[in-house]
């Protein structure tokens, strides 16, 4: 949205809409000020912003000690699950798309039965299930085994929409120079449909990162456990602790979302792609891009 | 099979709270996120620049921290409380932290269903002379509405799932009691789980039929 342009709501201001809005501006302004206000008093009245709550976080060793560990253990949890939901959903985003029924219909009930299911609750059943079976289960296995099911169910639902998307002349033109099926699929097809459906892929790599954050329930020695148990615990300030971990998940996040929203600009340019992004949601039915 | 059916009562409490988790942050979120969408596409820079803060903040954030800081943060140091009953208060802390997660998504759905309607509908509406409510009210938010129900269905979706996070402070709903019943009965973690499975089947499913029903019964033909 443009400062000046007409929108849909709002055609260009002439000079009476502008003195009115620059009123309103002000007006406005002061009331998120006084909001502003009323909030910092609220935590000032606690003491929230007293120096000695702060000062761990100027401080080296708190981050090498305490956080870093943290931000480590989510990283590495968050990359392995990325990669094994990848496979996951590759796997059952093609299975679903299988000739044959038998093949067919059993991925389609994993790929639903798992999108339903809260990661939360995917996490305790392995944790419980995995000790029943006689496995022993750690805090790190079941998170990413919650992770896995459940981003790759959805990244399956995303790489499916992607393939449905791309052109049928397309697959027509593979099957026409002789390739077989699997060939047709792993050369045309799938390349395509990654690239057309990169943004959301990415976009649902991002709900994965966020949702590492669930190991905290179980105890897993994430970034969230270093800001709310393991920093609050040496220096009692939990309000400053987990505000500066929400700045660290915002950066990376951010910076995810911007990798996301480059790669849509560049596949949009692309002129090797034939799929559209658009065509594939509308495929695909609803493609989930919130948790 | 057995412990799932002797405590049935007990899993349907726990469902009834998944329910109530649901309905009342959606509710919330519902309308907080119209308000924030109504301030992200406002003509004041102030108002664009606040719900823009509050939505990449929220919307970056992991929905685990959230609720922590709401329990922790708010209940606990901050010392809010809306009721006696240790219970109760957790459920009102969390039903703070899922709406105020929640609506982040909201207002960008919304805002991206009114920024769907081309701007010549709207262009042509003021040439004929209609007033900027009439505009709002006649030609805009009808064809915005139309365009939101799908994604906002599932977001509902996806709230009741995120009911569950509520478990990091101690709200009994859903999951915990799983956990719960999981320590009691050892033996039965296969049924108890596919009890409480088929349960977020049971509030998934109608959603989604009903929410893609509507769309396509609504759907704009541009």
């Amino acid at each position: 949205m443009t400062e000046r342009g007409a929108t849909v709501l709002y055609d260009v201001p002439g000079p009476r809409a502008r003195l009115r809005n620059n009123a309103l501006t002000l007006a406005f302004g002061v009331v998120l000020l006084l909001v502003a206000y009323f909030v910092w008093t609220k935590f000032d009245e606690k003491g929230q912003w007293k120096g000695e709550l702060w000062q761990p976080f100027l401080r080296a060793d708190t981050w090498t000690e305490l956080i870093l560990p943290g931000l480590l253990n989510t990283l590495v949890a968050a990359a392995l699950a990325a990669v094994l939901a990848l496979l996951f959903g590759a796997v059952f985003g093609i299975a679903r798309l299988s000739d044959h029924r038998w093949v067919r219909i059993p991925a389609a009930v994993v790929v639903e039965a798992f999108r339903a299911v809260p990661v939360l609750m995917l996490i305790f059943f392995a944790q419980y299930g995995g000790s029943l079976a006689g496995l022993v289960v750690t805090e790190f296995t079941a998170v990413v085994f919650g992770l896995t099911v459940y981003n790759g169910s959805v990244l399956a639902e995303i790489v499916r929409a992607g393939i449905l998307a791309v052109p049928r002349g397309q697959a027509e033109a593979g099957y026409a120079i002789g390739l077989r099926k699997n060939q047709v699929m792993r050369l045309i097809l799938l390349p395509q449909a990654v690239t057309a459906m990169m943004p959301a892929i990415v976009s649902q790599l991002v709900v994965l990162l966020k949702d590492t954050a669930l190991g905290f329930v179980v105890a897993y020695a994430d970034l969230l456990n270093a800001g709310a148990r393991v920093v609050p615990a040496n220096y009692a300030n939990l309000i400053p602790s987990v505000i500066v971990i929400a700045a660290v998940y915002i950066a990376i996040n951010l910076a995810l979302g911007y990798l996301a929203a480059w790669l849509e600009r560049r596949s949009r340019r692309s002129r090797k792609v034939t799929a559209d992004p658009a065509a594939a949601e509308r495929a695909g039915g609803e493609v989930a891009f919130v948790r | 099979m057995e412990a799932v059916v002797d405590e049935l009562p007990v899993i349907l409490g726990a469902f009834w709270l998944t329910v109530k988790l649901t309905v009342v942050s959606g509710l919330i979120s519902l309308v907080w996120g119209i308000a924030l969408a109504a301030m992200r596409v406002s003509p004041l820079p102030v108002l664009r620049g606040a719900g823009a803060l509050y939505v990449n903040v929220l919307r970056n954030t992991p929905l685990t921290l959230i609720i922590v800081f709401c329990g922790l943060g708010l209940g606990t140091v901050m010392d809010v409380q809306f009721s006696d009953d240790l219970s109760l208060n957790s459920f009102w802390l969390s039903i703070i932290g899922l709406s105020a997660y929640t609506s982040a998504f909201v207002c960008e759905v919304v805002r991206a269903g009114i920024n769907t309607v081309p701007l010549g509908q709207a262009e042509a509406a003021r040439a004929i002379g209609l007033t900027f409510l009439q505009t709002l009210r006649l030609v805009i938010l009808p064809q915005a509405v139309r365009t939101v129900i799908a994604p906002l269905g599932s977001l509902l979706n996806a709230l009741v799932k995120n009911t569950t996070v509520a478990a990091a402070i101690g709200v009994m709903e859903a999951a915990l009691r799983m956990k719960n019943l999981f320590d009691a009965h050892g033996d039965a973690i296969i049924p108890i789980f596919l009890g409480f499975a088929a349960g977020f089947v049971v509030l998934t499913l109608p959603l989604n039929l009903l929410s893609g029903r509507l769309a396509r019964r609504l759907a704009v033909v541009r």
